[in-house]
């Protein structure tokens, strides 16, 4: 039943991936276009994600769509013990696209299932967030001119930080160099290491954030090592200010180096990185907007 | 020469005879197979010995084939179970159960958070590993090991 739809980073071949940054190039250029027209789009985010709710409503905004929606499950029929199909076959007879956040993971493949309009996912607990892995390759490849043959760095949470985990299934592509760095109790986990070998991506891995890893990085992607994350409290407390970036550690980095971050930070890079122009990581956030215009545009085939 | 236990149970003229069936999975097959809610005539046997299994149950049933995707569904269960198709008393096709690439049902994704686990409806897993038995949830996409895997 399903259309098409955006569930999963791993639905998306290479040819699609690259067809969605080739058109969010061109809305980058051309941001405002009404090809929007007297369509629907439903946001419905069960799971409240301000960031990127307001992302994707400016998305359609821009191309002169319309938007309904609820921005947490407190004021929705989930809250009176409707369940996730009859909420999903509802908005149906009203939207012509969904754009969905839950707690429940796989939800959005659910609800793919039970629709014949296009869902997008924009993030099903800790499973899959696709539109965050799109802009991450789309500032990749925007900055360093392509996408293969580069050094990245993947630093803090890896075993938790799902943006990291689907940035990888997506650069199977793409084959580049990446080293892991994390505290032992965060490091990828096996199963991302044996996609790895699987996929023929080459990688390393340290849980210490040397001056040499950042020295030969193109890019370093920064997560958040979050306390509650730790079992251990001593050690939480032993590493938790090895993982921060400060502007002094980028003297001898690469010329074509960006520091990327998903956001929200905490304090895992320091606010003097903020004015060294290889931060990248708000140029990075305004990205998702035409990545989400792009998404939006090609589910329902207008462009 | 014949496996005394064999001869428990009367012979079959047309049907299925399904053989090696673990004895605590007996009655799990029946359901999965939903055989008590046919009417042509099935013959159980439980706990009989077997020199392969130590006890081992074996159920009978008169005129009803089956499509390999349908008895294939108590691969989880009964994965050594041999499949025995009678025609005038004689077994005309001997099979052994395949794990299919994608199981419906039967099995409780092992993750609390997971939709499938929340909402009335289905659960699906595609098999990707075989031995040991590896399932990943076709919503959650989360890997269940053999141990962590709870029938329904
Ligand atoms: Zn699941």
């Amino acid at each position: 039943m399903s259309a098409k739809s955006l569930v999963s980073i791993s639905d998306y071949s290479k040819e699609q991936i690259l067809r969605i940054l080739d058109l969010a190039t061109g809305f980058e250029a051309c941001p405002n276009q009404r090809i929007l027209e007297g369509k629907v789009a439903a946001t419905l985010f069960f799971e409240p994600s301000t960031r990127t709710r307001l992302s994707f409503e400016t998305a359609v905004n821009r191309l002169g769509g319309k938007v309904i929606g609820f921005s947490d499950a407190a004021t929705s029929s989930s809250t009176k013990g409707e369940t996730l199909k009859d909420t999903i076959k509802m908005v149906s007879n009203y939207a012509d696209i969904i754009i969905m956040r839950h707690y429940l993971e796989g939800a959005a493949r659910y609800a793919s299932q039970v629709t014949d309009i296009p869902i997008v996912n924009a993030g099903d607990g800790a499973n899959q967030h696709p539109s965050q892995t799109l802009l991450d390759l789309y500032s990749i490849r925007k900055t360093q001119g392509r996408l293969e043959g580069l050094n990245i760095a993947l630093v803090g949470d890896l075993k938790y930080g799902r943006t990291v985990h689907s940035l990888l299934m997506a650069m199977k592509h793409f084959p580049s160099t990446f080293y892991f760095v994390a505290p032992e109790e965060l490091a990828m986990p096996a199963e991302y290491k044996q996609f790895c070998r699987d996929n023929g991506i080459k990688w390393h891995e340290t849980s210490v954030f040397s001056q040499e890893i950042i020295n030969q990085a193109d890019i370093i992607y920064m997560t958040r090592v979050q306390k509650e994350r730790f079992t251990d409290l001593v050690e939480y407390e032993r590493v938790k200010n090895a993982f921060i970036l400060r502007n002094n550690m980028l003297d001898n980095s690469r010329d074509n180096l960006k520091i990327l971050h998903p956001l929200p930070r905490v304090n895992e890079i320091a606010q003097d990185v903020d004015d060294n122009p290889k931060a990248y990581y708000f140029q990075q956030a305004r990205n998702g907007l035409y990545v989400r215009q792009a998404i939006i545009s090609s589910l329902l085939d207008l462009v | 020469m014949a496996d005394k236990s064999e001869m428990q149970v009367k012979a079959l003229k047309n049907g299925t005879v399904i053989d090696h069936i673990p004895s605590d999975k007996l009655f799990k097959v029946v359901s999965i197979l939903k055989l008590d809610k046919i009417d042509s005539e099935v013959t159980i046997g439980n706990n009989l010995t077997s020199r392969l299994m130590g006890r081992k149950g074996i159920i009978k049933i008169a005129d009803r084939y089956f499509e390999e995707d349908e008895i294939n569904r108590i691969a989880l269960i009964a994965p050594k179970a041999k499949i025995n198709t009678i025609r005038d008393y004689e077994v005309v096709e001997k099979k052994i159960i395949e794990l299919p690439e994608e199981i419906s049902g039967l099995v409780r994704c092992v993750n609390p958070k997971c939709i499938t686990n929340n909402e009335p409806m289905e659960p699906c897993y595609r098999v990707v590993g075989r031995s040991p038995l590896t399932l990943k949830c076709c919503y959650c996409e989360h890997t269940m090991s053999q141990e962590e895997i709870k029938l329904l």
